[in-house]
Order: C-alpha cells, then structure tokens, then sequence
C-alpha cells in the first residue's frame, strides 16, 4: 500500500537540512517560476482552474475561481495574503510544511502573485509559532539574495515584495477577514461581507487569502502541469493533500496522499491504532468538523465523501481517539477552546459558548438530567447559522455529533453521577504507572 | 428611538429607485439600497435590535436582527437566518420576520436568550431600566423563563460573568461592563461620528468589554451621546446616574440655549426640576446627536445665585427686593427720565429667545425712541453691522439659506473664523458626515490645524489673525481651491474683529456664486438679528434708514412714527454711556468680561444714569443696576430660537412656573407703566403667543433695500502686518483666540463632571517659540499677563500664538490683551 502516498510538498522533508534555499534548488525549486513567467498571468491561473485545485485551507472553495474574482479593472494595488495562522485543534500540516520545506511556500507566493498581478505579498503566521516564522523569514530573505523576490524576478519585469506577518495569538484571525483586520493593525474580528476580500480585501483593495497548503500546491501544478495534478484525487477533488494524524495512532504524523484516501488505508500506514485498543471516534478535519466513527473508516476522504458522511473534510486533521476516551471530556476540552477563543463580536458565539462550557462540564459531573442534552442540542441549534462567521458554528460541530453517536455515553454520566472513564487510561504513559 | 429618523417623507423618495419586497406577505416597494430592517418598519413590523442604529454603519454584532429570507430575489432563499440590519433589499425579495416565521422567532429568541444569560438582574436600580432597550425587548421578542439556571438538588449554579463596579470612561460617562452587551453602539459612534476613538473593544469572548487607554480617557465634546444610544444601562452619566426612574419622568421637546445650532433637545423633569437633557431627532438639524454642552450643562439655572424676586436700589444705596408692581413704577419712571436725560441705551446679550429680542426691539423704539439697541455682547464692528442688514438677516432654509442638508451636497466648505468643533458642535458632526461620505472638502482659514479640522481631513489655508482677507481673496485668485456655486462659506462671528474680512466673504460670494452663512455663537444671536436689535434694523429685516419700512413698521405697531436715524452700536453706546451723552442703559444677560472692553463697559455701566438690568443670575451687572429684574430660564418660558441657517425652533416651557417671567413680560410691564408718566406707548402684549401672532402678522421685510446690499462700502483690510520682532528673548507675537466648546462660561456652571472634561488651557506655540521660551509661557498683552503651559502645533503660522478665550482666568479680553493686539511672550515659571 506503499503507492497510495503521493509525496509532492512533503518529498524533501526527509532531506538534510531540507528547509534551506540550497536544498531546495537541488531538488528543482525555483524552476516553476521561469514557465510561469513564460505563460501570460491569465493562463496561469486557467491552468490552477483545470487542475482542480481546491483549498486547502478548510473550506475547499475552488483556487483558480477565487484568483479570477480579482477585478483586474480596479485600479488599486492587489494582494496575495497567505494564511498561515494555522490553529485549529488537531490540524497540523501548514506548519510542519512551513519548517520542513519554506521556499516551496515562497515560489508558490511568487507564482501566484505573478497570476493575479500582486506586486506585494504577506504570510501571515500564527504568533505562537516563532521558529517558524523565524524559518520562513530566513527563507524569504534567502529568496530575496537568490533574486527570487524583488525587482524585476528572474529578469521578468514582474517586481514581487513579501511581508512575513507575526499573528498575536487569535485563532479568529484564522477567518479571513479576521485576518486582514489583524494585518492592517486592527482588532481581529471579522469583517460584514459584502465587500468581499476579492473587490475589497487589504486596505480596500482587491486580494487574495489563500491557504499555505493551497500556494505551496501552485509550483508542483505548473511545473507539471494541470493534468497530472488532475490525475490525482477524486472527480471533484482533485490532487493530493497532507493528512495529519494525531492522537492514538502507533505513528502519527503527516501523510500526503491523494484526496479519496480512506482513514482505513491511512491508518495502515500509521501502524494503526495504539495496540490494545480499538477506534472510538475521530474528527476528519480538526474539532469543527463533526467526529465519525468507527463505522467511517472507508469513507472517501475528499470533500464530496466526507461531506456525504455529515461531516466536512476541513484541514485533514484526522485526531484519533481511542475506546479509552470520554467522549464528553474531549468535546468539553474542545468547548472551552472555543469559548477561550470567541472573539467576542457576536453574541451567539460570545454568550454561547460560555453557557455550552458550563452546561457540558455539569453533564460531565454527572449533574443534571437527559432534559440537559436537548438544552445542549438546542443552544447548538441557537448558535449553528446564526453567528457572525463560521467560528461559531465550529464550536457546536463536536457537540452536536458527539450526542448523536454517542447519547447513551452522556447518559451514563447521568445515571452514574459522574464519569465513567479513567481518564489516565487514554493518556500516552497509560499501563506504565508504577503501582506503589 | 432608534427606530428609522422619517427623514425621507414618501413624497421624495425617486418613483424609479423603488424596489418591491414582500416582507410577512406584505408587498412593499421601498428606495434602493435600504436594509431590511428598515424596510420591515414600513409594513409595521420593528425586527428587534441592538447593534443597529440608522446613523451608524451596519455591523451584524448583536444578531438580535435575523429574520428568514426564502426568497433572495433570486428565486434562491438563504439556508440560514439572516441579519436584516446588514441585508439590502433586492427586487423580488421576500422576508419573514418573527411575525410569520417560526424559525425567525426562534433565533430572535435563542440570541435573546444568549445576551441575557451574562446580563445582570439589577434592573430595579439601572438607570435604564423602564427605558431600556434590552428590557423591552426581552419582554417582546424573549422566552418568558431562563434555561441558565442551576444551584439546586446538587447541581452546579450557573455562573454570570461579573466585573467590578462601574469604571470611569471620562469624568461623565461610566461604564458598568456587566451590562454591557457589546453592541458597539458607543463605539462606533465615537469613531464614526464624533471622530474620537478613545473608546475601543477589550479583551475577547464574554471577557470582550468596552475600555479605554490609560492615559487617554473618553474625551470628547461628544461623548454624552453615547449614553443615550446605549441599548442597555452599560453607560450612564455621573450626573444622573442613580438620580431618577424613567417612568417618573416627565419629557418635553426643546431647544439646545448653547450655539447657533438650533439643536432639537428633550428635556426630562420631575416635580419642577429638570433631571437630565437628551438629544432630540431632528433629521434635518441635529439628527440625533448633541454636544455634551448641550446635554449637560442645565443645573445654571439653579444655582444659589439665581435671581428670585426684583429689586430696586433703595436711597441708602443698597438693592433691595421689591414687588413686581414697584419694580415696574420704578424702572419706568427712571427711564423716562433717563430718556429725557439724553436717551437709554439697550444691550440685550446674544441668548434671547426670537420673542423676548422681539420686545426689546420694540420696547426700544417705542418706549424709549432709540434705535441704540445692540445684541453684540462682543467685539463687533460697523462692516459687521452692515454685512448682517445686507447678506444675513431673512435668509431662511425656505429661501434659498444655506442649511444642513446643503452642507452635506457642498463640494466644498470654506470655513472662516470659525472652528465648528468648539463653536457650532451639530455643523462640526453635519460636516465630518459630509467629508467620511466622500462628498465635501473642508477648507479653513484658521492659524493652524485645529484637532477639529484633522477629523474633518480639512485643508489648512494658514491664516495667521488679521491676514484673513488676504487669504479670501487667495481663495478666489487661486483655482486650486475650487471655489465655485457648489461652495459654501461659512463665516464666524470672530470675524468682526478683522477689518474687511466680512467684506471680503461677501466678496468671494458675489464673484464664486458660493453660497455664505454666518454663524454666530449664541443661541439669540440670529433671532436678535431678525427681531431687529441692531441699530440700522427694524423687526423683520427692515431697514431703519428706509422711509417706507419705517412706516410699515410703525403702522403694524400704532404709532405716529419711530426714529429715524440709525442708532449707536454696543461700543458706542458704552462710550456715550461714559461720556454721558446717554442717561440710562436696559441691559439683558450681558457679561462685561465678553465685551471688546471689558473694563470700559464696568465703567460706563457703573456711571450710567440710571441702569436697568434683566438677568437670571447675580452678576456685576446686577450689582450695578438701580432696578434688577429675574428673568425666566428657557426651561420655564415658551419661545424660540433662529438658528445659524435662519431656521425658526421654536419650543414650548418645559416647566410651569409662575414666578419666572419671561423678558417680554416684564417689559410690557416697564412699557406700561412708562405710558403713564410720558409719551411712551405701551407694548400691546402680555405673552409670548401675543408676541408670535404680532411677529407673524408683522412678517418679513419685502421691499427693496435702499441700503448698499453688498455690505456697505467694502472695508479695506488694515495695512500689511509687520514681521515678526524678537528683542532681548522676547517674541512679540499676534494672538489668535476663540472660546472652547467647554471653558468658564458661566452656562455652564453647576456641573463639575462637565467641567472636568474641559480641555485644560494651553497656549499653542510655533516649535521654534517653544524651543525658545520652554514649556511654560507668559504671554503679556495690552491688559495683562498669562502663564499657561505651552504646546507646539505643527503648523502654527509663524508669528502666532493661540490661547483658548475663555478657559483662564477672566478670559483673554479682560486678563491679556485688546482684539487685534500684539502680544509679548517670554519663557514662563511653572
């Protein structure tokens, strides 16, 4: 099962020293900048249409279709903004691909930008992260001393800045419009929308936010073209992705593998489960996309297939929990992710995930009665499309399904007065304590 | 009360801008562009809300809004509710509010629910509570029991987030974060609409809290505001906080007695006391903003000093009370005399009501045959005298006047002599509307960039006292400046004081077909204009030097005829006071410390025959009189005000009581009792409705104007100014002024929380003046001497020093240095 790996952006992760310029010229980087020079801006963003690129960032909205919202017309600047304020709990691709391999991300920045005409770029990077933002300054500067940014780029004519931009710790500023807010100087809350960032984005004007997974795909796409991106994935999602596997795995990490990977397949390239247990639950594309269950394991893993099964496929964060967990106990720890990280501007999300966290600790408890779990179900109902962004309703999506998969469990907190489960049990050192 | 201003009467609304809706199963057809909560309000249905406010831009906060849309217009609905404060209408829309909609109700009611659980059940002692937004609301649009519950049988309470008690934002407004359900409302206002963002979001999630800076507190001249569009008992006033229920409040509509603005205001009282004042909605003048002058500064007139009772100065030579029948006999047998003596003179001050100016005006030609009658408790000038019979007096919004609205559609604004921030608070917010929605270009001639113009994003045209005609002429000579027919130049009164200025405005009028306003400071000022207390105008317009308006005056009024010569202006009346030319002076709410010379003004009232002073409070006027007369405060009279557009405002008494009297009472009174002892006529009213009949009966002046209609033979600037001297270390420096919006003005007595928020006196320096003489200065003009922190303002005009007027000591006139004089600075002790 060897072959179903598709390593493009991870190929050169086992490489020494692997993040440096040097590195990733020997493997051929940089080289897609000249054919993209050598293509008219509008080709190159027809070529990201046909590949079928989508993005990686969450949502999957088509790359080539955003990049042609730009109203070439609009005298203002344009810009490509990267978002790289990766923070959702479990996923974890954007920053291990920012470490291992930076300059991929910058020659998609440059390719990219060269496509939608932006002579001024930013990566905007989750604050808490300074290695690697330090790593991705360097790369940028070692970009620059390559020629690979600046003036005239590769003797193109096209001129091309980057601005590497430390976020200040929201995970709010992960919304796009957070996000520019957050870069422009402003508090992070999302911005009303219309304008959208397409016509009205940085400083009013016309930008592009896409994902560091998305810009780092943009390189390998015109180097060998859309067709051979296309040949991988699935009918509607098309090419590879990085899959991170986290929790209770025997080898967790990232796996890049084409879109319509099964958790099945995945699962038997990371050894499986931790030994002695079996799969309880898992989230497809970190806490706001809604968990499956054991019976998903062979649900396509593309947006279409995860989509179909009532959940998202989201960022590919596959966290896996094992029969040792409380089910309850995770989606408290992840209802108070929320309520710690609600920005505050709306009231759904402000107000309700502070009653969720207070509600679910309680039926943690084991206070309360079944009465509860439709209070529960229906403040999900009260906040799911009626807050401000999509924060909001992220933060119901682990409430809402854990119920319906797993309503006897909170029920056994009822009648038992308490938690059923150990939680040391699902802990990394569990069966190695020391009995006195 | 924050429902839509009925600014667009249906009349006006474009036929073709029309889109239809169908909103509950209403078809309604409502203008292009307007929200759907909005457009909910024409078919009687009021979606509830918190975040939205029609004057502020939408935000989509609070989600109380969201209605169900099936139909976007587009034959395609929304899979999820939606806000209808941030949704437009679209042709063919169709809308469900929580009127028909299950699934609209239900997320009203779920948000409701949500904004509740973290509110405070302290409504029995919020100062909203019964007016409150949220409470009402709750009580409409809310389930009748909270599920955010708990503490029983075992189970954990449910736990409110909590905040210390309340925190200071400025010295007047406080904050109780508790209440507050961040809906932005205040914040957006400060930085949207007064341009003082000192205010901002704190903190994240329930924590998210309205703060400020440390070191920069709420200050703005704005900041009452806030207050009252607060949906919640989040912001309260120091003033009234914990003063009074709302529901024991009574609320009458009345007029802002503080600027030029004609700000409609509402004024709530109980048991004969006003409590607090709010900012009326008037659409077209104030929308629903006031300044904090406006709002605040109302305890004047019930402080210890006010006058109770008439007095009459007894012959040991003491004031002593005195009846009103007595006081009456008293002054008008004084003034006959005086009369015969020479003549009286009357200075009525710049806060009469239209009525009371009215009376005086005819009181003077009447009852005492004079047209030496002056409103101008100020420096004034005779090109100002002319410049007001010629461009100002009836010009109305109905007859071609500048207004508001006009304001908003100029290209652009030419401002002189005026710094509308702390002169004219409601043109300072018409304006900065105008310059955010892209449309107007302010342009001032003022010494340097004022705090108030950078909000405005204004152009500077450097103007350092007395080069102001120069620089209007530049505008003219210079097509950079744009000036043309869509250009409006407004005018200050400050602008008497520089010969040739007004000429030269009129001037720039004539040859641009800009269009001019003047706009004075006082809420009297204009009213006093049209009432005809100058000495070249009758009521109306009416020129005293016309044989023909003369006679339609004399008529309307039944006399045989009025004087015919022009009278004596302010100045002039105080130099023939002193040079005992005049026997005796009526006097009305006049400050000496406000005049151009204050000590000649003492002076020449201090020796004046025989003096007659109608104030509402002890001053230094009242101690001189031989007859003191309390006056009623305009919360206890009806009248009205004419605003700086020519705008009538008129208002009814907020309060009923029988001892205050207003102005034109007690003249009639005088005019009385004068028709016994001498050929004096009576007034012929009693009340103010007698006077708005006469006065209406009386109407405008439509004949032609004999005198010169471009304002007199224009006045030529004085000559060019010399440079700049610096002798021994000594810079001698020519001083610009004016009074701030909150300084020692005695109206605004009373209110310490107000007066904290004063901007404290400091004199703007040039850098190198600065550098020079350190950061504290004394300044020595002519009248005296003032040590004042100083500052540097960047663009300062060389040569140029600027002190606040009226914020130290007895204000610049009195302590520091004549209008027009060169001052001395030097390096000042601490």
């Amino acid at each position: 099962m060897t072959s179903t790996l598709t390593p493009v952006l991870t190929d050169m992760w086992d490489v020494d020293r692997s993040w440096t310029l040097a590195a990733y010229e020997a493997k051929g980087g940089y080289q897609a900048l000249d054919k993209a020079f050598g293509m008219s801006q509008d080709d190159v963003i027809t070529a990201v249409k046909d590949s079928g690129l989508r993005g990686r960032g969450g949502a999957g909205f088509p790359t080539g279709m955003k990049w042609s919202f730009i109203p070439q017309d609009n005298p203002k600047p344009k810009y490509l903004v990267v978002n790289a304020d990766e923070s959702e709990p479990g996923t974890c691709k954007d920053i291990p691909l920012m470490m291992a391999n930076p300059h991929v991300l910058v020659e998609g920045v440059i390719v990219s930008s060269y496509a939608i005409r932006a002579n001024k770029a930013f990566i905007y990077i989750r604050g808490e992260v300074l290695h690697v933002i330090r790593r991705v300054q360097a790369a940028v500067q070692e970009a620059y001393a390559a020629g690979h940014l600046g003036k005239n780029i590769h003797g193109s004519g096209f001129d091309l800045d980057v601005v590497v931009h430390a976020g200040a710790g929201a995970y709010i500023c992960g919304e796009e419009t957070a996000l520019l807010e957050g870069l422009e100087g402003r508090r992070g809350q999302p911005r009303l929308r219309p304008p959208f960032p397409a016509v009205a984005g940085l400083y009013a004007s016309p930008t592009v936010i896409n994902n560091v997974e998305s810009i780092a795909s943009v390189p390998s796409i015109v180097a060998n073209g859309a067709a051979w991106f296309a040949s991988m994935g699935t009918e509607k999602s098309k090419g590879y992705g990085i899959f991170s596997l986290s929790g209770h795995v025997q080898k967790p990490g990232q796996y890049e593998a084409p879109l319509g990977i099964t958790l099945r397949q995945l699962l038997e390239l990371a050894g499986g489960v931790r030994a002695g247990h079996d799969l309880k639950f898992w989230t497809p594309g970190g806490s706001s996309t809604p968990l499956l269950t054991a019976e998903h394991l062979d649900v396509p893993l593309d947006f279409e297939g995860v989509g179909a099964a009532g959940s998202m496929l989201g960022t590919r964060a596959l966290q896996i929990f094992d029969d040792s967990v409380c089910v309850v106990r995770a989606v408290l720890r992840w209802t108070e992710f929320y309520k710690h990280e609600s920005c505050g501007k709306c009231t759904p999300c402000r107000e309700g995930t502070w009653w969720l966290v207070q509600t679910l600790a309680r039926l943690e408890k084991g206070q309360g009665n079944e009465a509860d779990l439709d209070l529960l179900l229906d403040q999900c109902d009260n906040i799911l499309g009626r807050s401000f962004c999509a924060l909001g309703d992220g933060a119901t999506s682990p409430i809402s399904s854990s119920i319906q998969y797993f309503r006897d469990e909170y029920l056994a907190h009822l009648t038992q007065g308490g938690c059923p489960f150990d939680p040391e049990r699902s802990t990394a050192w569990a069966g190695q304590e020391v009995t006195a | 009360m924050t429902t839509t201003p009925e600014k667009a009467a249906a009349g006006e609304v474009e036929r073709t801008d029309l889109v239809n809706v169908t909103i509950d199963g209403i078809q309604v057809a409502v203008p292009k562009d307007t929200l759907v909560i909005r457009a909910a309000e024409q078919v009687g249905v009021q979606v509830p809300r918190f975040c939205d406010h029609p004057l502020l831009a939408p935000v989509g906060a609070c989600r109380q809004c969201l209605v169900d849309v099936p139909d976007a217009g587009n034959g395609r609905g929304f899979p999820k509710p939606q806000a209808s404060c941030t949704l437009p209408v679209a042709e063919g829309m169709v809308v469900n509010t929580q009127a028909t909609s299950p699934v609209a109700d239900k997320a009203q009611q779920g948000v409701m629910e949500f904004l509740l659980i973290n509110h405070p059940l302290d409504c029995p002692v919020c100062d909203k509570g019964g007016e409150c937004p949220l409470q009402n609301q709750a009580m409409s649009n809310g389930r009748a029991e909270s599920r955010f519950s708990g503490g029983d049988e075992g189970i954990a309470p449910a736990i409110k987030r909590t905040f210390p008690k309340p925190i200071n934002l400025s010295p007047i407004v406080l904050l109780d974060r508790e209440r507050c359900i961040v809906c932005q409302r205040c914040t957006r206002f400060a930085d949207e609409i007064a341009g003082d963002p000192f205010i901002e979001l704190l903190e994240r999630g329930a924590q998210q809290q309205i703060g400020i800076a440390e070191d920069a507190p709420f200050l703005s001249y704005f900041s009452g505001n806030v207050i009252q569009i607060c949906p919640v008992g989040a912001l309260t006033s120091e003033a009234y906080r914990f003063r009074s229920r709302p529901f024991d409040l009574v609320s009458a509509p009345a007029v802002a007695e503080h600027d030029a603005c004609g700000s409609a205001i509402r004024v709530d009282h109980r048991r004969g006391q006003v409590m607090r004042r709010l900012a009326g909605n008037d659409p077209e003048v104030n929308e629903e903003w006031i300044t904090d002058k406006d709002r605040f500064a109302f305890t004047y007139a019930h402080l210890d000093d006010r006058i109770t009772y008439p007095q009459v100065r007894d012959t040991d030579g003491n004031l002593r009370p005195a009846s009103w029948p007595e006081a009456f006999a008293v002054a008008a047998r004084g003034l006959a005399a005086a009369k015969d003596a020479g003549g009286v003179g009357v200075l009525t001050g710049g806060r009469l009501t239209a009525e009371d100016a009215y009376a005086y005006s005819k009181f003077a030609r009447v009852a005492l045959g004079t047209n030496d009658i002056d409103f101008r408790a100020r420096p004034l000038s005779a090109e100002e005298t002319s410049f007001l019979a010629a461009q100002v007096v009836l010009t109305t919004p109905g007859n071609g006047g500048v207004t508001y609205d006009d304001l908003e559609s100029a290209s652009k604004v030419v401002l002189v002599g005026l710094e509308p921030e702390d002169e004219a608070g409601a043109i300072f917010l018409r304006l900065r509307k105008a310059v955010l929605a892209g449309r107007t270009q302010v342009v001032a001639l003022a010494p340097y960039t004022t705090r108030g113009l950078g909000k405005l994003s204004g152009r500077l045209v450097p103007t350092a006292p007395g080069d102001e005609p120069a620089a209007i002429r530049s505008l003219l000579e210079q097509s950079e400046y744009g000036i043309d027919s869509t250009a409006v130049v407004l005018v200050g009164e400050r602008l008497a004081t520089v010969p040739g200025a007004l000429s030269a405005a009129a001037e720039l009028a004539a040859k641009s077909g800009a269009r001019l306003a003047w706009v004075p400071r006082r809420a009297g000022d204009r009213g006093a204009v049209e009432a005809g207390c100058l000495p070249n105008l009758l009521p109306g317009g009416r020129p005293v030097a016309d044989a023909a308006a003369r006679v339609d005056v004399a008529t309307a009024w039944g006399v045989d005829a009025l004087p015919e010569a022009e009278g004596r202006d302010a100045d002039a009346i105080v130099a023939a006071l002193a040079a005992g030319e005049l026997g005796g002076l009526v006097v009305a709410g006049v400050d000496p410390l406000d005049t151009a010379d204050p000590a000649a003004t003492r002076a020449a009232i201090e020796g004046a025959g025989f003096v007659v002073a109608l104030d509402l409070r002890s001053s230094e006027v009242t101690a001189l009189a031989d007859v003191v007369l309390p006056v009623a405060p305009v919360s206890d009279k009806s009248g009205s005000f004419v605003n700086w557009e020519g705008r009538l405002r008129p208002f009814e008494a907020t309060l009923s009581n029988p001892s205050s009297l207003p102005d034109l009472r007690i003249l009639s009174g005088i005019a009385e009792e004068m028709s016994l002892v001498s050929a004096a006529a009576p007034l012929g009213f009693r009340t103010v409705a007698e006077v708005r009949a006469e006065m209406a009966q009386l109407g405008p002046w439509d004949g032609v104007s004999t005198s010169s209609t471009t304002g007199a033979q224009p006045v030529e600037p004085s000559s060019s100014v010399e440079p700049v001297e610096t002798t021994d270390g000594v810079d001698h420096l020519r001083l610009a002024t004016w009074k701030q919006s909150l300084d020692n003005g005695r109206m605004q007595d009373g209110d310490k929380y107000l007066k904290a928020t004063a901007r404290p006196p400091v004199a703007l320096v040039t850098r190198a003046v600065f550098d020079a003489h350190g950061p504290t200065i004394t300044i020595t003009g002519d009248r005296g001497s003032v040590t004042l922190p100083a500052a540097v303002a960047d663009d300062l005009v060389d040569g140029v020093v600027w002190v606040p007027a009226n914020s130290f000591g007895a204000g610049v006139l009195s302590d520091l240095a004549s209008p027009g004089s060169r001052v001395r600075v030097e390096g000042g002790q601490a």
